[in-house]
């Protein structure tokens, strides 16, 4: 069976949820400590979101310089599949894994909604059970999730097809392009602000048409990773 | 101790929703004359031992790699403490 880590930082707080939707998605979950340089033998990594060091210095700076960031960087360098949720994705532009930088939300308040996405690639570790184009409601909650880059690494991104997500009805937080969630070349490190984790069984996801908190659209996510780790064996 | 100063702003082309909210709040307070406010960040690091042209581009180095990020933010200055002529609490 796969085994995929959930790293717990001081100040993680959806490390319980990624931990569950690991286990919904088919895989073990394995507790993984800031503190540490060591990854256990996992086959994939989640960062998941919260309030690292309590967002000091900026969201994600702190614990993208904490100890166990440097077998990580390695990890993902080396291709292993790392996702980055809410503060995971901070930790990860942080961290120089992938492009860009998440700053306050343009309208300065902190946002917490179910909020449509297009899946723009599925050419990813953690995307690839998707359509191209597929739209899914994932819940969204963040205060500093405006994506942002310079002209040239934007036109890259959109160019090379490494836009993952894009916001849909609404930019919940002014992020350029609608950017949502972006993969490196690779296509191994995926980092977005919308939290998948919270949609992965019925009950406890997003409202959908067919019953109120049925939606499971982030279940695809941890999905993916298991079948191309199972196709990788 | 001697202390170093770095002094870091967000960039100018973003919004700075922060510095937005208190310019707003001095308008209502009838200082509408300040038309904008931008909220930065001022780092002091004291030093064990002496300022020398290595620690200080060592902190120049830190500066630009880990106290600001600077796709978001910009370092405006590294300087010494002492080098400062006036500091708000000395004008009292």
């Amino acid at each position: 069976m796969m085994r995929i880590g959930v790293i717990t930082f001081p100040g993680s707080l959806d490390d319980h949820d990624a931990r569950r939707a690991v286990r919904l998605g088919g895989a073990e979950a394995v507790s993984l400590w800031h503190g540490e340089h060591d990854l256990k033998g996992v086959d994939a990594i989640v960062l998941p979101g919260g309030f690292s060091y309590g967002d000091y210095l900026r969201c994600g700076a702190i614990a993208a310089r904490s100890p166990i960031m440097s077998e990580v960087i390695d990890a993902a360098n080396a291709g292993m599949p790392v996702l980055g949720i809410c503060n995971g994705f901070q930790i990860l532009v942080e961290s120089h894994l992938l492009p860009g930088g998440l700053v306050r939300n343009d309208h300065g308040d902190f946002i917490c909604r179910d909020q449509r996405l297009r899946v723009e690639s599925t050419s990813t570790a953690w995307t690839n059970g998707f359509t191209e184009g597929q739209e899914i409601t994932v819940p969204l909650k963040n205060g500093e999730g405006g994506f942002i880059a310079d002209a040239d690494t934007i036109a890259r991104l959109e160019g090379e097809g490494l836009v993952v997500f894009r916001y849909l009805d609404v930019n919940p937080n002014g992020s350029m392009n609608d950017i949502a969630g972006i993969a490196n070349e690779r296509g191994n490190v995926v980092g977005l602000m919308p939290h998948p984790e919270h949609a992965t069984e019925p009950g406890f996801g997003p409202d959908t048409a067919l019953a109120m908190r049925s939606g499971t659209d982030g279940l695809t996510f941890f999905t993916s990773v298991v079948s191309s780790f199972a196709a990788s064996v | 101790m001697p202390t170093i100063v770095v002094e870091v702003m967000p960039k100018a082309e973003l919004l700075d929703p922060a510095g937005k909210a208190v310019a707003g709040a001095l308008h209502r307070l009838g200082k509408g004359h300040f038309t904008s406010v931008r909220i930065g960040k001022r780092f002091e690091l004291t030093v064990d031992g002496p300022v020398d042209d290595a620690v200080l581009a060592e902190v120049r180095e830190l500066a630009e790699e880990m106290l600001a990020n600077t796709v978001i933010e910009d370092v405006l200055s590294v300087h010494t403490l002492d080098t400062e002529t006036v500091t708000a609490g000395e004008t009292h």
